[in-house]
């Protein structure tokens, strides 16, 4: 599937590895304090083999996401930093994936992205000089040819590790398996997908996918997702483009009542069964837990669902600097790993 | 670059005059430019790119798309197939699919389309063809 390497990520070792890989998203800050994405990355690390830092998603502003990744990467975890078309054109995008690159970011996640229109501010410019598919092969091509667009020499060049999301559940439903490969073909090197909340439509593509060899070709992790209230299974069903919750879902939240700790209870206990159904799905190769500004669902969940990063955590700091270095497998025997070893 | 190619092999002669005198390429451009793209707007609602797909996807703009979107829809289809951003147009991804059913020469969901040339807006895309594109000919 990928060639062997020495001096990969954490994320792209785990990978690798075979083992079922976990990865989360956290929310990037509202405020110019590093300590808030810290206080978040410290309630995940521990569950997860690299985060997700999300780039404006909805078209709503926040932090940098170049900005947090960098702050995850002092903190020894290793991000994966989501880059989108939206706001950018190639130049701007080529500058910040060289950027990443002398930040220690290597993961980069290639998305169109939302458009603002859905946002806070829509009356802003849409860029959308490029797309996806492009934004892959753009990455592709500084860190396999050395080079920018325009052919003038990166020394040396970025070692970036591409990914891309895919979409299930968004018509046209027939092509979307082939919307993957096209990304694959053009680099893709992992995928998330969108929050499944209809496991069987989710099957059906990982059916098609399936009978297309994609699987064989990238690891695919399956988003999951805990639901918070009923209020907000009603909003990503109605008002969230590409989302699709099941009523079925929304009648559980409604039914687990207004009491706090009940409904979160329950919403967490969906997303446990959700991930159980999709274990039995061939081709997944692991789960993006997207908790939506609710950081401290991420333990819960993997504690239920016995998801462990198929990589130990490297000890937080001030073990900062041992942490970073790529080249040193983390040993399996730390206490940390014997802790998240399969009980079987 | 190259002729691009979708165009006869014919008309190559005249992509090599094109390619080699750009000044005939310049002023052919601007007599051809205005009555091709107006026809174009006018039966296709195209958005003058100058480097036109309409022929690999049923002749409908993909350039209509929000998000100018070339190489397949982004996730954001509404399950009626609407676009999230205009609520009251059909994805145009959708509407090639189907329109393009009936025509041959359906590449666009396989192959990928290069990033557009931004300096070739407005132009005529039908000579662009025929002297062939740095996108489409690969310089």
């Amino acid at each position: 599937m990928l060639p062997a390497e020495p001096q990969r990520g954490r994320f792209e070792r785990a990978l690798r590895s075979g083992r079922p890989v976990v990865t989360c998203e956290i929310g990037s800050p509202d405020g110019a304090d590093p300590a808030d994405i810290r206080k978040r990355a410290k309630l995940v690390r521990d569950y997860v083999d690299a985060v997700n830092v999300p780039d404006n998603t909805g078209g709503v502003v926040h932090a940098s996401p170049l900005a947090a990744c960098a702050i995850l990467v002092q903190e020894g975890i290793d991000p994966v930093l989501h880059m989108t078309c939206r706001d950018r054109n190639r130049m701007a995008l080529q500058s910040d994936m060289l950027g990443a690159a002398l930040l220690g970011i290597r993961n980069i996640l290639c998305l169109t992205g939302d458009h603002m229109i859905h946002g806070d501010q829509p009356e802003t410019k849409p860029v959308y000089d490029v797309d996806s598919v492009i934004l892959l092969e753009i990455v592709n091509h500084l860190t396999h040819q050395g080079k920018y667009l325009s052919g003038r020499e990166i020394d040396p060049p970025p070692d970036l590790f591409p990914g891309c999301a895919a979409e299930p559940f968004a018509p046209p439903y027939e092509y979307r398996p082939l919307r993957l490969q096209k990304k694959v073909e053009a680099g893709a090197q992992f995928v998330q997908t969108q929050i499944v909340f209809n496991v069987d439509r989710f099957r059906e593509y990982m059916g098609r996918v399936h009978d297309l060899g994609v699987d064989k070709r990238v690891p695919i992790l399956a988003g999951v997702a805990p639901i918070r209230s009923v209020k907000a299974a009603t909003f990503m069903r109605d008002e969230v483009p590409g989302m699709e919750v099941p009523d079925r879902l929304v009648r559980r939240m409604a039914q687990a009542g207004d009491d706090k700790k009940k409904r979160e209870a329950e919403g967490i206990a969906i997303c446990v069964e959700i991930i159980e159904e999709i274990r039995k799905i061939p081709g997944v190769a692991g789960f993006h837990i997207m908790p939506i500004n609710w950081e401290s669902a991420v333990a819960k969940i993997s504690r239920e669902a016995h998801l462990q990063p198929a990589i130990a955590s490297p000890k937080a700091p001030p073990d900062v600097a041992k942490a970073v270095a790529p080249a040193t497998f983390v040993a399996p025997t730390s206490a940390m790993s014997l802790a998240l070893q399969p009980k079987s | 670059m190259e002729t691009s190619e979708h165009v006869p092999e014919m008309l190559e002669p005249i992509g090599k005059v094109l390619r080699r005198h750009p000044k005939v390429n310049r002023q052919l451009n601007r007599a051809l430019a205005p009555f091709e793209n107006s026809a174009k707007v006018l039966m296709f609602s195209c958005n003058m790119c100058g480097q036109c797909l309409l022929h690999e996807n049923g002749y409908t703009c993909l350039m209509n798309c929000p998000k100018q979107l070339r190489n397949g829809p982004c996730g954001g289809v509404r399950m009626n197939g609407h676009c999230e951003v205009k609520a009251d147009m059909e994805c145009v991804w959708l509407k090639a699919e189907r329109r393009s059913r009936r025509f041959p020469g359906r590449y666009l969901f396989l192959r990928i389309h290069a990033p557009l040339d931004w300096r070739r807006k407005g132009s005529s895309a039908i000579l662009n063809a025929i002297a062939g594109w740095p996108g489409n000919g690969k310089e």
